[in-house]
Order: structure tokens, then C-alpha cells, then sequence
């Protein structure tokens, strides 16, 4: 408990940094900031004093801070500026997020769902020639970006052979078949990097966990391979494999940005690049301290989940 | 077991490879380097000697027009590589923007080898308040995803070029310190894991015995034992950087023409992909390529100095 | 007997062979490994009858083949092992046998006590998984019924708290109820053949008695044949029947226990003797420790494998390599040398071993 205890009081703490961090982020605009993010006001400029006062621009960072923080609890993010009006940026997060989520849920399971079995049968088959071709496949997509794989995908999957959508959205409850094909493409590459991630280090720890003298009872014990491989052998190194999901969140957050934008799929990425060209500041803001709070809160889950997990650690808890 | 959490970066590259994929491969990589390695070092050798020596190259002007728009590559009569949507000379936009690219590249992961690496030692060093302290600042750094980081320092500090009041740094330098601050956490907690386990070797420990001071055992003793470890992955750093530039660029906040890169050329090149999809293919491919090449060669490097062994 | 290599469809399932009748054949048995090196010959022409209800102990410094043995009669091996020669056990042939054939007699017909408890047993399983497995396996239990025959096994081999001990993990339980579990483990689907890799050499001293008088007392009550690879005759003393005494790959000495503690014949044995500590011994009385290092399994030297480290060696030794003989005086006691020994040991072991144990009980 005094473990836990402890990951709180550090999770509290990196919170206050991280969003301390995202409301200084205004105040680096080089010139005024509430120029850039309004640059279509009214002759009075009554919409850029409002914007100033809402932030508090005029006031110690602290107090930014503080005022900023008590609004983000409370589930408001902001205005987005345009020149046809000016609307909430939660109303956009909301419908945004969701979606982003929904990509990056899809990816990992979609991984590991290829790469656990991949990597078994690679650890298994460790030294072949199936295993070094595998490996040096991995090498590969390792480097291949996903937006690399976007374009490549879309232009053979899209264009060349019209199987699959290559831009929009379509939402799971408007139609599911639709839904599911627009989301073939962004699943695939966002895939490819962690698949090979995943198997590569699975494998490596699966081949050394298959040394272990408790594979050799396990067989001795006359159960099949397959049961030897996915209780024995996996379940050891299951606590790898999920301290590498949890770290490689945060890489699969960047690629889905990138690959909404290239794909136009309305996710928080999409929200981010819209955001970015358009120079709202305080849409970027708050959708960076609300990608942050929830990776930030992703990680703890998985330090927890491992504790759950190991037993060897639980007892230490 | 190890249980040992494997470093990964941003962009998805496992820093340390497991035990025993390295143990297998030592024995065979050892004898010499094979024959991926010398072509991943000929490939950076064009790359950055053709960087080098753009300007003296007989090369056309990357940004004029100088061939029919959309001219296939191979073909005779015109640029080998073709020309774009513009006309312009992709062999010489591909070169010029791949100048940019490893500019950025190489120059970001630098900054956060000096800053990253020197705090990396320090908290390797020093397992008191200040590698504490250290480490806590490794982790807030990490928890905001990084290329989200980069893209609101970038976005941020870049302004608004339209607007006349304030500063504005050159983008090619805004570029260059958020892709810095964003590997500093990186290297740093690479460097950190090396140098802890090199500390409390036997001569550290001697060194420290015939009274010589933390500065020189760290730069004498420690230093050059965490190199290996830290080149491998600056190495590896670069091949991120240069991918991160791309997603940056998709996003829309890298270098503004006439300046390009080869993120830039993915992200201008991405409304051909119907007509002249080689237009994309030639920079996908040299940003692959490129990422491959070090990707491949940090991890030749790893192999040889046993970077795993000596990080835990 | 059935060949098990032509076909693994047809599996017969082995006899049952009362008490005293042989259970294991094993004839000519070579295993070797392909390395970077070479070829490591690490079993050479091991020749064993093993009946029900007997004790065989094997015994050999590290690098002798013991455990290798072992795991080659058994059949547990990596991938590049190569054996050849025969093992029976009970009249079927189940060298080269497929591994899907194989898993008939793993568990339900032999099993294995490891050497080291600790890492033999899977650190993220509770107990009770780890005994149920076999028993679903094999004997096609329900979950309830693996639960009771788990409870009863515990009980069996005097693990106190059965019920909380299932629910536990390795780790939280002391290296000799470990050891314990392993033993249920092995036992759980009444395998008629134990093999026993040094099941006491990771343990405290204290609990090296106590588990292997465990292992006696079950193979005694359940008539299993048991082989006890160990490198300490101490261990073997008063509980093995037969005793093979192994150097190098190859059996050097082979006798009933009686026959090889009275008259010991081979160099080797004798030396192994005088590594043991005695309890009659001086304070600080040095032991003496074989000199020299086993010979390199890849290159092996001509001649006796054990000649650069023998105290009697003499030129014939070192050209010419002494085959597997019976003893002039005692047909059934076998002894591979030239000059052969006589030592008597039987006084001085059997005076030490079981007062050790019992002392330290």
C-alpha cells in the first residue's frame, strides 16, 4: 500500500508539471499571444480582450495555472477561434477523442493478437531460417514510420485496387461494415511498427525463457507443447510484454496523430494539426494536457496491473 | 528472468535488444562487419556526402521547374528520378531535402547527447538527491507522449511568420531544440542505466581509492566504458529524429518552402498519391532507407560492446 | 517389443511389469551434442537394468554425463542431441520415440525431480496449477478430483497445510517444501519410474536428508525403480541397490551397493570416496580432492579417460582404453581398468551417511 501511496503523490506531481507545462505553452507564443490565436477581431478588439482576460494572461503563471486547472476539471477546455464564430473546445475534444481511442485500442489488440503468436512460434523455432526471416522482417517495419505505411497501404489498398476507403470516418453506430473498413488502413499501419516491436522482444525472452529449467519439468510432465509454450513460457514473459505495451503508448499516440491527419480521420490528431495551422493555442493546450494526464494515468494502470501480475512482486507490495 | 523493463523510444525502436538476441548474434558478428553493415554505412556515405556537397554537385535547382510536372522517373529525356507537381528535379529535391532532414537530424540528437548523456552520468554517478531529482525529471519529461511535445514546442515557438511583432527563431533551430529536449529523457535514462552498472565496477571503485576526484572518474573511468552505449544510441536517435521530422511535417510544422525536406515532400507530395505516386516513394524510401541504415548500425554497435550486458 | 520410431499411431501402451520384474533396458546408450566445438560425446556405452522396486544410484563429479543419462533415457533433449543405442522401458522401445509419443510416458509412466527447486518449479503459478496439470493431462481428472489428489499428494510428501499451500506460489515457500512440491509433482500420476537429478544439492544441509529419506520412503511404499543421480556416494550409501559409478561418459564401476562398499575396484571410486567427509574424522582433517580436471568431452584422450588423474596409471593405461569387465572374484560386480583396487568402504561409509542424517534431521 505504501507503494502505491508513493506512485500517487508522484502521479500528483507530474500532473501539476505537465499541465504547469501546457499553460506556459501560450505564453511562449513569441509576440501576443491573443493576436496570433484572434487574428480577425472586431476594430475594438473587445474579442482579444476577452481572450486575455479569460487566460489570465495578465496575471503571475501560478495563478494562470490555477484558474486554468480549476476550469479543466470542471470539463471546460476553451474556445476555438474562427472567423464564422467561436465554439468550446471540449465540444470538439468530445467528439475527437473517442475516435483516436478507439484507433489506438484497435492497434494493440489487433498487435498482439499477430504478434504473440508470431513471436512463439519464432522463439520456438529459434535459430531457423524461418526465425532469422522473421526477425529481419521485424527489423524492417521497425524502421518503416506509420505514416509510411499509411501512404503505401492507401495507395495499393485505395487507389490501385479500390478495396478500401483511404480518407474519412465512419462511426461504429452509424454502420459498423462502413466503420470497420475505415478502419482497416490506420490499424494496419499503426500495426506493422508495434507488431515488430512486440514480437522481437517477446521472442528474444521467450528464447530465454525456454532455457529454464521449469520448461523442462513442465515437459517432463508430458503436457503438449502448446500448453507448454502459451502457460509456461508466456506467462513469465507476459510481464514484458506489457511493460513494452505500456511504454510504446506513447509512441502510438504520435503515429495516430499523424496518420489521422494523413488519413483525415476526425481523432484528436486530426483536432491537433486543425488546431496547430489555425494557431489555436488553447485547443492545443488543452487537448496536449489531456493526452498527457491520460498516457501519464495509462502508465500508472500498467505499474499496477504488473504488480497484479507478478506475483513475486505482489508479495513486496 | 529478467523482467528488466526494455527502453523504448518515441518512435517505437527497442534501445536495448533482449539478452539473447544479442548473445546469438555476437559470436557470427564479431569476425567483421557483414555485409548489411557495409551497405548501411555506403548508403549514409551518399547520403552525407551528397548532402555535403550539394551545392557543388551538378545538380539542377531543386526549386525551379526544370522538366515536364509529374515526369516519371527512368525515363530518358528527363531527370532520372523525375520531376514533381512543379516540375522540379527530384533527384535534387530528394538531396537538398535530405540535407535539411540529417541537419535537423544530427543536430538534434546532439543537443541531446551533450545535455542528455552529461545528466545521464550525473545520475548514474551520483545515487543521492541529485540522481533523484534527476530521474524525476527524466520521468515528467516522459510522461507528455513526445512527438506530442515536440509538435507544441515547435508549433509554439515557430509564431506566426505573418505577424510582424515578436521574434521568430529560424524553423530549422525551433526544429532542432524540440527534437533535443524531446531525446534528452531518452539518452539520459540510456546513459544513466550504463553508467550505474559501470560505476560499481572494481577500478571505479580503486580509482575512487587512490583519491581521485568524481570529475575524473567520471570522465576518465566511467565515461569511456558508457561511450559504446551512448554512440549505439545516438545512432538509433538520429534514425528517430529523422522519422519524427516526417510526422512533424505531416502535421504541418516544419520548414516552409522554398526550404524543404523530406518530411515536407512526404506531406505536399501526399495530394499526388492517385496520379504520381513516386513523387511519395522516392522520400518514403529515402527516409526508410536512412532509418534502416542506423537503425541497423546502432545495433551492430550494441552487439559488439555488449551495451546490454554492461546496461543492467 | 514394439518399435515406437515406425509408427506413432500405433503407440502400445506399456506393460505393467510386477515387482522385481526389469522395468528399464537400457543398452548401448550414447548421446552426444553438436556444439561450435564439436561433438560433445557426453554418454558413451551405458548399459543399465533397472527392475521395480529398486534403487539405481548413478554417481559422477559435474561433467561425468550423470544428468545427461538421465535425460537421455528419459528423452528429454534439446535439438541437437543425437542418441543411439536402446532403451526399453517396460518392453517398448522409446528411443527415438516422437515426442507426441513420448508424452504417454512422461509424467504418467517416468518422472523427473530437478536438481534445483527454485528454478524448476514456474515462478508465476500457483502450486495447485502446477501439480493439476499432469493429473488433467494424463488421468483425465475433474477439477474437483485434481483438487483432492493434489491435497492428498501434499500430504503424502509431508507438506503440513495442504489447503494453503496449494494457493501459494514457489517463492513463497522454503527451498525444502519446494523440493517437496516438486516430488508431488513428479509423483502425482504414479509414475512407476522416478529419475531424481540431484534433489538434494541446491538444499540446505539440513533438509538433504529429510528429502531424500522422503524419496526412499515413497519408492519404497509405491514400487517405483528409481534412478538417483548424484555426485556424493554418501548419498547413495544405504539407499541405492545398484550403484554406477560414471567418469567421462562411460560407467567406470558398476555393482550391487553391498559388492561396491565392500571391495571398491575402481581408481576413480576410491577417490571419490576420500572426498567425502567422515564423521570419525580429526577436526580440519584435509579431504582430499581428486586432482586434475574430467577430461574434455569434445577431444577425448586415447586410452583411459581417467589415467592423467590416477595415482596407479601406467603406460598401457594411457595407449589402450580398458573395456567394461566383470570382476574376476564377483561376475555380477563390473570394473573398467586395467590395475584395479581394493579398498574396503563399507565400515566408513555406512558408519557416516545415515548418522549425518539423522544428526541433522
Amino acid at each position: 500500500m505504501r507503494v502505491i501511496g508513493r506512485r500517487i503523490i508522484q502521479l500528483v506531481v507530474v500532473f501539476v508539471v505537465v499541465t504547469f507545462f501546457t499553460v506556459l505553452l501560450i505564453s511562449l507564443v513569441p509576440g501576443k499571444p491573443e493576436i496570433v490565436v484572434i487574428p480577425f477581431d472586431n476594430p475594438q478588439h473587445t474579442q482579444r480582450a476577452a481572450f486575455r482576460k479569460e487566460n489570465n494572461l495578465d496575471r503571475p503563471l501560478v495563478i494562470q495555472w490555477e484558474k486554468w486547472a480549476g476550469k479543466f476539471v470542471k470539463g471546460d477546455f476553451g474556445n476555438y477561434y474562427q472567423s464564422t464564430g467561436t465554439d468550446p473546445v471540449a465540444k470538439r475534444i468530445k467528439s475527437s477523442a473517442p475516435v483516436s481511442a478507439l484507433l489506438i485500442l484497435y492497434t494493440q489488440v489487433f498487435s498482439l493478437a499477430v504478434a504473440i503468436p508470431v513471436a512463439i512460434w519464432a522463439a520456438y523455432k529459434s535459430g531457423s531460417r524461418l526465425d532469422k526471416l522473421l526477425n529481419a522482417t521485424a527489423f524492417a517495419f521497425i524502421s518503416l514510420p506509420a505514416f509510411a505505411v499509411a501512404l503505401i497501404l492507401g495507395y495499393f489498398l485505395g487507389v490501385k485496387y479500390n478495396l478500401l476507403p483511404t480518407s474519412g470516418y465512419v462511426r461504429i453506430t452509424d454502420n459498423p461494415v462502413e466503420h470497420f473498413k475505415t478502419m482497416v488502413i490506420p490499424v494496419l499501419s499503426l500495426s506493422l511498427g508495434q507488431i515488430a516491436v512486440y514480437m522481437r522482444l517477446l521472442r528474444s525472452d521467450l528464447v530465454s525463457t525456454l532455457q529454464e529449467d521449469f520448461i523442462l519439468m513442465a515437459k517432463a510432465k508430458g503436457i503438449s507443447n502448446r500448453r507448454v509454450l502459451w502457460r509456461h513460457a508466456l506467462r513469465p514473459s507476459s510481464l514484458t510484454l506489457l511493460t513494452v505495451a505500456g511504454l510504446s503508448i506513447g509512441t502510438l499516440i504520435g503515429g495516430t496523430l499523424v496518420v489521422e491527419v494523413l488519413l483525415g480521420i476526425p481523432g484528436m490528431g486530426y483536432l491537433i494539426g486543425q488546431a496547430v495551422l489555425a494557431r489555436q493555442y488553447v485547443a492545443l493546450q488543452s487537448s496536449v494536457a489531456l493526452i498527457a494526464i491520460v498516457f501519464v494515468l495509462l502508465n500508472f494502470l500498467i505499474d499496477y496491473l504488473y504488480t497484479v501480475l507478478d506475483p513475486r512482486i505482489r508479495e513486496r507490495t | 528472468m529478467t523482467t528488466v523493463p526494455p527502453e523504448v523510444s518515441p518512435l517505437g525502436l527497442t534501445l536495448e535488444a533482449a539478452p539473447h538476441a544479442a548473445a546469438e548474434s555476437t559470436a557470427t558478428r564479431k569476425k567483421g562487419l557483414g555485409i548489411a553493415s557495409w551497405l548501411a554505412i555506403a548508403w549514409l556515405t551518399i547520403m552525407v556526402g551528397s548532402a555535403a556537397l550539394a551545392d557543388v554537385l551538378p545538380l539542377k535547382d531543386p526549386n525551379a521547374g526544370v522538366a515536364p510536372k509529374r515526369f516519371a522517373p527512368f525515363q530518358s529525356g528527363g531527370p532520372i528520378l523525375g520531376a514533381d507537381a512543379n516540375g522540379r528535379d527530384m533527384l535534387s529535391r530528394t538531396i537538398y531535402g535530405g540535407r535539411i532532414s540529417l541537419i535537423i537530424a544530427v543536430c538534434s540528437i546532439l543537443v541531446g547527447l551533450f545535455i542528455g548523456g552529461f545528466l545521464g552520468l550525473l545520475a548514474g554517478y551520483f545515487r543521492n538527491w541529485l540522481g533523484n531529482i534527476l530521474v524525476g525529471l527524466f520521468d515528467i519529461l516522459l510522461a507528455i507522449p513526445q512527438l506530442v511535445l515536440a509538435l507544441s514546442l515547435v508549433s509554439v515557438l515557430k509564431g506566426d511568420p505573418n505577424i510582424p511583432e515578436g521574434f521568430h527563431l529560424p524553423i530549422i533551430l525551433v526544429l532542432i531544440i524540440a527534437l533535443g529536449l524531446v531525446s534528452i529523457p531518452i539518452l539520459a535514462r540510456i546513459t544513466r542505466a550504463s553508467t550505474l552498472s559501470w560505476s560499481q565496477r572494481d577500478f571505479v571503485t580503486a580509482a575512487r581509492a587512490q583519491g581521485a576526484g568524481h570529475g575524473r572518474i567520471l570522465f576518465r573511468e566511467v565515461l569511456p566504458n558508457v561511450a559504446p552505449a551512448m554512440f549505439s544510441i545516438t545512432l538509433l536517435g538520429m534514425a528517430i529524429a529523422i522519422v519524427a521530422e516526417g510526422g512533424l511535417a505531416i502535421l504541418g510544422v516544419s520548414v516552409e518552402p522554398p526550404q524543404s525536406t523530406w518530411g515536407t515532400m512526404i506531406a505536399t507530395g501526399k495530394s499526388e498519391l492517385d496520379g504520381a505516386p513516386f513523387i511519395l516513394w522516392i522520400p518514403i524510401a529515402a527516409v526508410f532507407l536512412t532509418a534502416v541504415s542506423l537503425n541497423y548500425l546502432g545495433d551492430v554497435i550494441r552487439d559488439r560492446f555488449d551495451v546490454r550486458e554492461s546496461a543492467l | 517389443m514394439t518399435d515406437l520410431t515406425a509408427d506413432p499411431a500405433e503407440i502400445v501402451e506399456p506393460a505393467d511389469p510386477a515387482v522385481g520384474e526389469v522395468l528399464l533396458q537400457v543398452t548401448d546408450l550414447s548421446t552426444s551434442f553438436t556444439s561450435d566445438r564439436g561433438t560433445v560425446r557426453a554418454v558413451r556405452d551405458v548399459s543399465i537394468t533397472l527392475r521395480r522396486g529398486r534403487t539405481l544410484g548413478v554417481v559422477g563429479e559435474s561433467g561425468s554425463g550423470k544428468s545427461v543419462l538421465a535425460r537421455s533415457i528419459m528423452g528429454l533433449m534439446p535439438s541437437n542431441a543425437t542418441r543411439t543405442g536402446s532403451v526399453e522401458f517396460g518392453g517398448v522401445e522409446i528411443l527415438n520415440a516422437p515426442p507426441k509419443a513420448m508424452r504417454k510416458f512422461w509424467g504418467e509412466q517416468m518422472a523427473m525431480v530437478f536438481q534445483d527447486p527454485m528454478t524448476a518449479l514456474n515462478p508465476v503459478l500457483r502450486v495447485e496449477q502446477q501439480i493439476t496439470e499432469s493429473l488433467h493431462e494424463h488421468l483425465d481428472l475433474t477439477k474437483d478430483q485434481a483438487h483432492d489428489t493434489a491435497l492428498a499428494l501434499l500430504t503424502s510428501v509431508g507438506i503440513p497445510e495442504p489447503a494453503r499451500r496449494l494457493r501459494m506460489y514457489p517463492h513463497e515457500m522454503s527451498g525444502g517444501m519446494r523440493q517437496r512440491i516438486m516430488i508431488a509433482i513428479a509423483l502425482a500420476c504414479g509414475p512407476k519410474m522416478l529419475f531424481a537429478d540431484e534433489p538434494t544439492t541446491a538444499l540446505d544441509v539440513t533438509v538433504q536428508a529429510q528429502i531424500l529419506d522422503l524419496l526412499q520412503a515413497l519408492q519404497r511404499d509405491r514400487q517405483m525403480a528409481m534412478i538417483l543421480v548424484t555426485h556424493d556416494l554418501g548419498v547413495v550409501a544405504g539407499r541405492a541397490h545398484d550403484i554406477a559409478v560414471m567418469y567421462a561418459g562411460q560407467i567406470v564401476e558398476q555393482a550391487s551397493a553391498e559388492a561396491l562398499f565392500a571391495r571398491v575396484r575402481h581408481p576413480y571410486t576410491e577417490a571419490l570416496l576420500k572426498s567425502i567427509p567422515k564423521l570419525e574424522m580429526a577436526k580440519h582433517t584435509r579431504l582430499e580432492a581428486i586432482g586434475g580436471r574430467p577430461p574434455d568431452l569434445v577431444d577425448l584422450p586415447v586410452g583411459c579417460k581417467f589415467a592423467a588423474r590416477c595415482p596407479y596409471a601406467q603406460d598401457r593405461c594411457r595407449e589402450e582404453e580398458p573395456e567394461l569387465l566383470p570382476d574376476p572374484d564377483d561376475a555380477s560386480h563390473l570394473v573398467r581398468c586395467f590395475f584395479p583396487v581394493s579398498v574396503a568402504a563399507s565400515a566408513a561409509l555406512q558408519a557416516t551417511a545415515p548418522v549425518a542424517g539423522e544428526e541433522l534431521a
